[in-house]
């Protein structure tokens, strides 16, 4: 299958800066990111410089520019910590984004190559998606792959890819009781695959190493749910859990498709699993009520563009979550925010 | 639980049946003779009853050809094909075992990207003792593998996951494709080992091969029925496409799991694509109407065992697919004289009207 050439002028990269020296970060990624243009969002919590090496073609956001596009006492709530890449999404005016955390690094695949993750998320982004069927040899699109036997024909078209979903080698997104389990345990298996996940499952989207289509499901992509004691490590974080899971509700529902598997990148040791493991296990408890709730969720024939969808399940979230745990009723409230602010700063019409 | 050593996986020797249809011969087992002598064989002779198919020396073994089918079914071995490897399934109806593992006789042991042997019943035994998790997807693939795990976000509800009931891998060089991909891509192999298995999760159909498959027969066997297909049938190359799309809807409603990916084995034979369009040729018009109705089945909360849901099955493909040929009438029916010809042969123990032909052990 021809593989579609896009411009490098229609990606951004954007990075939430959770921690201020990029220094070594950006050099290592500077082979792979330096003909994109970057968006770097700085946690406003942060107090130190931000170090970022020159060279690049990067805007570089921080806590001012975050009060004056949404007034300082929303920056806080909305913005802090690994939510501050939702402002870089906000602002940026292209159609393919790629985000990584800032302690990822470039993995090598199986024959030693480094990993272009935005190459390999690109085209799993403008590669069709087969959500409706599942294709044994997985991604058909990919060179030296096809669909098999007993594959329906009707299906071979598939739909457009609205979220690629990478994952990583040597610190994999486990959960801190997990990892706290297996201090030693490291993910040294490179799985050579894409696939769909199919329509109407389910599954934990990591925000980690991400690449969506702004124009299909930017809005559906936003900070909503902050556990109450959220900290600057992703073990004690949902929040890319919660949009994920409204990502696929309204990709299933507007017939999008999503993908997961390569890229990998190489995540680096940071933080203490035992000691995240002393923090209330608020987003271990809160996952027992989400899922279901998400897999049972269906939008109505109304909702026909991303924002419509996400405001649907903005309601569905405090009528049927909001009893359960506060955390949900600010949910809720936090996507009919953003939906605004969206509208209001999101659009292509928007001064950045 | 770091660093733990990881305890053999069991031979099941005892336990599990090795079932191969064959209408040439059974050179293939030479290859696969450190992994399979141990374990039991059914052979099932498709074709021609008087040729003698000649199995390798030290294997044990029962072979059935046409007329021990007839025999041993009477007028209910209008069911089992004839002239088509989906006459296999007469051998998931005949063993006693708790396990099946199903091979084609052009497949051949595949190498791992460290040019090992794969040992490809040892992965599929390690698939079906380990639980599937149709319920959740996880990203980094099967939680159960020596070093994977469940990712952050994902529930700890389900992280028991279900009983595994089948066990599905693939095939490095030919790839399984139809007739018409076969015709434009000739040359492509598959040379992709992607080292994985996952649940194909609840609610998604799937083209199951019979190739290099294996399945816990007490949990799933009634439903392993291969349809109608080959001699005086419109149909070839759907047998277990068709198996496939009614032990996942069985799978999903009874919530048992259904897994993917490794092993791999190495498919030697490109069959004729012309020959296999002829055969396919009714499928690839019928599957659009199959797989819809497939997607919509739903089974009433009384069917609590695989024979009632398979029986339910039928009747609703005599409901809904006989419009779109009479042929799903005759397969409704055959359906039916299986489960009824499953049961005789497995729950009442009428087991003294079977003699394996030829010299195989006498099966009790």
């Amino acid at each position: 299958m021809a593989q579609v050439s896009i411009p490098d002028s229609e990606v951004d990269i954007v990075i939430g800066a959770v921690q201020s020296d990029l220094a070594s970060f950006m050099e290592e990624w500077r082979p792979i990111f330096s003909r994109y243009h970057l968006i770097i969002v700085k946690d406003p919590d942060l107090k130190d410089e931000l170090k970022v090496p020159g060279g690049f073609n990067v805007n570089v956001y921080t806590k001012s520019d975050i009060d004056r596009v949404v007034g300082s006492s929303s920056t806080t709530v909305l913005f802090s910590g690994y939510s501050c890449r939702y402002f870089g999404y906000l602002m940026s005016r292209k159609k393919y984004i790629i985000s990584v955390d800032d302690d990822c690094f470039p993995a090598r695949d199986n024959k030693g190559d480094i990993i272009d993750i935005v190459a390999q998320h690109v085209s799993n982004l403008t590669t069709p998606a087969t959500p409706f069927f599942f294709n044994t040899l997985y991604d058909p699109y990919r060179k030296g792959a096809d669909f098999v036997r007993g594959y329906p024909f009707s299906l071979r078209h598939g739909v457009s890819c609205a979220l690629s979903c990478g994952l990583w080698l040597n610190l994999a997104d486990y959960d801190a009781p997990t990892q706290a389990l297996k201090p030693g345990h490291r993910n040294s298996r490179y799985v050579d695959a894409v696939l769909t996940v199919p329509a109407r499952t389910m599954m934990p989207v990591s925000g980690i190493n991400i690449g969506f289509d702004r124009e299909l499901v930017g809005p559906a992509l936003f900070p909503a749910m902050r556990l109450a004691a959220e900290g600057k490590f992703r073990w004690e974080t949902v929040e890319d859990i919660w949009c994920g899971m409204c990502v696929k509700v309204v990709c299933d529902h507007m017939g999008t498709g999503v993908k997961s598997g390569l890229p990998y990148v190489w995540r680096e040791e940071r933080g203490d699993a035992v000691e995240s493991l002393k923090k209330e296990w608020e987003g271990v408890k809160l996952m027992e009520e989400v899922v279901p709730f998400f897999q049972s969720l269906r939008l109505s024939k109304a909702a026909v563009s991303a924002e419509e969808c996400v405001v649907e399940m903005a309601v569905a979230v405090e009528e049927r979550l909001g009893p359960v745990d506060p955390v949900f009723a600010r949910a809720a409230d936090a996507m009919v925010n953003w939906i605004k602010l969206w509208k209001v700063a999101g659009t292509r019409s928007a001064v950045a | 639980m770091a660093g733990a050593s990881v305890s053999p996986t069991p031979l099941l020797k005892d336990e599990l049946d090795i079932v191969i249809p064959t209408i040439r011969n059974l050179d293939f087992l030479e290859m696969w003779r450190p992994f399979f002598q141990q374990y039991h064989l059914i052979i099932v002779q498709d074709g021609d009853p008087s040729k003698v198919i000649k199995v390798p020396e030290g294997f044990d073994y029962e072979l059935y050809n046409r007329n021990d089918i007839n025999r041993i079914l009477g007028p209910k071995a209008s069911c089992i094909s004839f002239k088509d490897s989906a006459c296999r399934c007469f051998g998931y109806m005949v063993s006693k075992k708790k396990y099946i593992y199903t091979i084609d006789d052009d497949c051949f042991v595949a190498k791992n990207p460290s040019g090992e042997e794969i040992n490809a019943l040892e992965q599929h035994i390690k698939n079906l003792l380990s639980p599937s998790t149709p319920f959740f997807y996880n990203t980094l693939y099967d939680p159960y593998r020596e070093g994977a795990d469940f990712v952050r976000g994902y529930p700890f509800s389900l992280r028991e996951g279900v009983p595994t009931a089948v066990s599905h891998g693939l095939w490095l060089n030919i790839p399984d494709y139809d007739a018409p991909t076969q015709l434009v891509k000739p040359r492509e192999r598959n040379t992709r080992y992607v080292d994985a298995v996952l649940t194909i999760p609840k609610g998604t159909l799937f083209p199951m091969c019979g190739m290099n498959l294996a399945f816990n027969r007490e949990l799933i066997g009634p439903a392993m029925y291969f349809g109608l297909m080959g001699d005086g049938q419109p149909i070839g190359r759907y047998d277990d496409m068709w198996a496939g799309w009614c032990i996942k809807v069985i799978c999903d409603h009874l919530g048992l799991g259904v897994k993917t990916g490794l092993p791999y084995i190495w498919h030697s034979k490109a069959s004729n694509p012309f020959v296999n369009l002829k055969k396919e040729y009714k499928g690839i018009y019928w599957q659009e109407e199959l797989i819809p109705f497939f997607q919509s089945a739903t089974l009433p909360k009384d069917c609590t065992t695989v024979q009632e849901c398979y029986i339910e099955l039928s009747k609703q493909v005599k409901a809904k697919l006989g419009k779109v040929d009479d042929y799903f009438l005759k397969l409704a029916d055959a359906m039916v004289t299986w489960i009824e010809a499953w049961d005789e042969l497995n729950l009442s123990g009428g087991d003294s009207a079977k003699l394996a032909n030829g010299v195989g052990k006498l099966a009790i």
